[in-house]
């Protein structure tokens, strides 16, 4: 058990695969010279000491050159030796010390080093303005043409690499916007600097009265900063969802025509291709089963838990999971193709829609640049027809072109949803999408599922009776056969009480139905009352929440589950109602359990007995009404209601279709996270707004003021950098509700295993 | 001005040696991982008792 292992298991699994050796072999990277490099996530690394544990257990192992585990990202970079052809197997390894290790999920996270690149850059451009600066105060105070020149070159040979170096990261980012037509907001920045440099340098070499050197490196000092700030926030509040999000493979075993058998990337694989897969794998694309027989779990797709046996012409689909035997697969389609990737583009095709505020700022974007290189231009020509006066009008347009820079508005509303989504995240709420929190505060109704969302999955026993001891020894040695969630809980009972482990002979587990198992000659039935009781194991009217102990259809036991509430529901329907939300609950489940659940959260309107397409039309339907209404389910069967609504969330124990469908996922799974997510929300609303106000204001003043020639390049910078700095400051004015103390002690209390 | 004419060259050196060490120090990486290397003073793999 690792040091963080009690943490980690009290996270509901969402079932991380773990990679195969040729899985691995195929991400990692050549770094010459016999090394080879590959990076794994490790999502349950949480402390000092598991990255310690991690670095030494892998360090120890004899073809591990080096091993660094990175505690931000929650990953683990490991070089080793690779002359002997595949890698030692990492995640096996992992694994045996507590811990799961999973592919990364590619182009998700940024690079590594970018951090470091752009601190570099940072670094350079503050020594270099922040000097200039200081000898420039001695130039502005009235120093003697003399010592004005000799300073004017120190400046000029200081500017140099910031301008070059630091600066670069706007060239090359302007120069790709140019190259494809479009102009982003580094162009005017760029174009300011490069021409307020070359203006100071020629007035150095003129002898000129003010040089300019000051504007153009803290330019790109401020720039750098918030660009800096901008990207340690997103790291943070990206990592958990990737790794949580991370279920597919990322190749297969292909059989050859010549019977080789070969592990490609899923990219390789066609219609036609033989694919083998063996037990634990998931299948990478829609086929027809050749040849094995075996059970599939579906419930990526369908959310239908139990197990579907296949055989030869079976169709399978991308994405269930062989638990049997291994089977031959034959592809019909490419895995892009497949039913899972269509669902997945939708999904993130949706997920994507941006911002009402983003739309506009990026419109806003558009247009101004165009806007600001016309005005500076025009500038430049009004002032010159005025004044003849080449060096003036030079200098006044630059000012324009750096004052009109519409960085603030560019800052105002990103940095608040960074600022947010970071914050929400320490509090367990992973917003998959800056977005969803503005949408969140806009809400009137709330939708929720019951299984798995207002309930937990498992079962609670409520009651039982048997006719004797040995009777209830016989029901619990039954069930320590089987993993059914009804079963371990019958289980779990018993090891609270007294009972005798017997020995049962012939024992079987027949779906849907039960157990049934051989004692001193007898036959013994533990399941559904219709099954044991009658052997009719078609007949399912009887209720789904009493199973029975039998002999010869005689009953000897029996024991009644119920559903156990999540602890923090009714708080959230009586936060949501408080606020004046309407709240309904809709679920697939009978009315009568509907109905109990409802009661006891305090729900009054329930719509029972839904199908998932019953679930989208009643979105639709409350959205035909004007409603702007948020689903939470666990996206079994409602990944496309969850999609359809205006918001979502998904509890951590929801399916891998609802987590990549929904906007917000709630970590801890408790009910709890509804009501800082909306608090926030509405806070985070009232700061972009604010920020909105401060950038517009900044630009209505200081554009008329740079077009009459009141300020020169360094107000110019000095301005504009202060304008970014505060609409950034105001972004982390976001305050989000402390921990509250009853929420403090319930994790306490999971955590030490008790209550 | 004579004074500015080593006075400054001085200045500039001890803030270049203060850029260079600043630059030094993110070639360990640790800017990458900040949680990791406030975590990474405390593991005791490379102490040596002192002697004496």
């Amino acid at each position: 058990m690792t040091c963080c292992a009690s943490i980690a298991s009290s996270l509901p699994e969402p079932g991380p695969r773990r990679p195969s050796v040729d899985e691995v072999a195929l991400a990692s990277k050549d770094l010459g010279s016999g090394l080879r490099q590959i990076t794994l996530s490790v999502p349950d690394m949480r402390c000092g000491a598991c990255m310690a544990l991690l670095e030494s257990t892998l360090g120890k192992h004899p073809e591990v050159h080096m091993a660094r585990a990175n505690l931000t990202a929650k990953r683990v970079t490991i070089h080793w030796h690779a002359e002997n052809g595949s890698p030692p197997d990492f995640a096996a390894l992992i694994g045996t010390i507590g811990y799961t290790a999973v592919l990364p999920m590619e182009g998700r996270d940024q690079p590594d080093g970018e951090i470091s690149g752009l601190l570099r850059a940072l670094a350079v451009a503050g020594f270099c303005s922040m000097n200039i600066m200081v000898l420039s105060v001695s130039v502005w105070a009235g120093a003697d043409p003399a010592t004005r020149q000799t300073l004017h070159l120190m400046s000029a040979a200081l500017a140099l690499p910031a301008v070059i170096y630091s600066g670069a990261t706007f060239y090359r980012s302007a120069w790709r916007a140019l190259v494809h037509g479009r102009a982003n907001m580094d162009v005017p920045v760029s174009i300011g600097v490069l021409l307020s440099f070359g203006l100071s340098v020629y007035d150095t070499f003129a002898e000129g009265r003010q040089a300019y050197f000051e504007a153009s490196t803290s330019l790109i000092f401020i720039l750098l900063v918030g660009r800096t700030l901008d990207h340690l926030m997103r790291r943070r509040a990206r990592s958990a969802a990737a790794s949580l999000a991370d279920m597919m493979p990322k190749g297969a075993n292909v059989i050859r025509a010549d019977g080789r058998i070969e592990y490609v990337p899923l990219s390789d694989i066609v219609s036609g291709t033989r694919t083998l897969i063996a037990a634990g794998d998931r299948i990478p694309a829609d086929g027809t089963i050749l040849s094995g027989q075996s059970e599939l779990d579906r419930s990526l797709l369908t959310g239908e838990s139990r197990w579907e046996a296949v055989g030869p012409g079976g169709q399978v689909r991308a994405g269930d999971l062989n638990v049997g035997h291994p089977l031959t697969v034959e592809a019909t389609a490419a895995p892009g193709d497949s039913t899972l990737a269509e669902l997945h583009r939708m999904l993130e095709a949706v997920e994507d829609g941006r911002s009402q505020y983003q739309i506009l700022a990026d419109r806003a974007a558009r247009l101004y640049a165009p806007v600001i290189h016309g005005l500076s231009v025009l500038t430049f020509l009004s002032w010159f027809a005025v004044t003849q006066d080449i060096h003036l009008s030079l200098t006044i347009s630059i000012s324009v072109l750096i004052i009109a820079c519409p960085c603030a508005l560019g800052l105002a509303v990103p940095m608040v949803q960074v600022v947010a989504a970071r914050r929400l995240f320490t509090q367990g709420i992973v917003a998959r999408d800056g977005s969803a929190l503005e949408r969140l505060a806009e809400i009137d109704t709330v939708v929720f599922d019951k299984t798995g969302t207002l309930t937990q999955y498992e079962p609670t026993l409520l009651t039982g009776n048997w006719t004797g001891p040995l009777e209830f020894s016989l029901a619990v040695s039954l069930s320590r056969f089987s993993s059914h969630p009804m079963s371990r809980a019958i289980a779990d009972y018993a090891s609270r009480r007294e009972w005798e482990a017997l020995a049962l002979d012939d024992v079987r587990e027949i779906q849907g139905n039960g157990l049934e198992a051989s004692f001193r000659g007898e036959v013994y039935r533990l399941g559904r009352a219709a099954w044991a009781a009658s052997g009719d194991a078609d007949d399912r009217t009887a209720a789904a929440s009493t199973i029975v102990l039998t002999r010869q259809g005689e009953i000897l036991a029996s024991f009644v589950f119920g559903e156990k509430v999540r602890a923090g529901s009714a708080m959230a329907v009586q936060f949501l109602k408080s606020r004046g939300i309407a709240v309904e609950m809709l679920t697939g489940d009978v009315p009568e359990a509907a109905l109990a659940v409802a009661r006891e959260v305090g729900i009054d309107s329930v719509k029972a007995a839904a199908l998932p397409k019953d679930k989208a039309e009643a979105i639709d339907a409350l959205r035909g009404l004007g409603r702007k209404v948020m689903m939470i389910g666990d996206g079994i069967n409602d990944a496309v209601a969850l999609k359809s609504a205006h918001v979502s969330m998904v509890p951590a124990s929801g399916s891998d279709i609802g987590r990549s469908a929904a906007d917000f996922i709630l970590l801890n799974g408790d009910m709890d996270g509804i009501k800082v997510a909306l608090t926030t929300a509405g806070r985070a609303a009232v700061l972009i707004r604010q920020n909105f106000a401060l950038a517009i204001v900044y630009n209505a003043c200081s554009i008329p003021l740079a077009l009459l020639g009141y300020a020169n390049p360094l107000i110019a910078a000095i301005a504009m950098s202060t304008s970014s700095i505060l609409v950034v400051a105001n972004a982390m004015r976001l305050e989000i509700d402390g921990t509250p103390p009853e929420r403090e002690m319930r994790r306490i209390k999971k955590l030490a295993g008790v209550g | 001005m004579s004074a500015l004419s080593f006075l400054i060259p001085i200045a500039l050196f001890m803030g270049i040696a203060g850029l260079g060490a600043f630059l030094w120090s993110l070639r360990t990486g640790q800017y990458e991982d900040l949680d990791g290397a406030a975590e990474r003073i405390l593991s005791e793999k490379d102490d040596k008792p002192l002697s004496g």
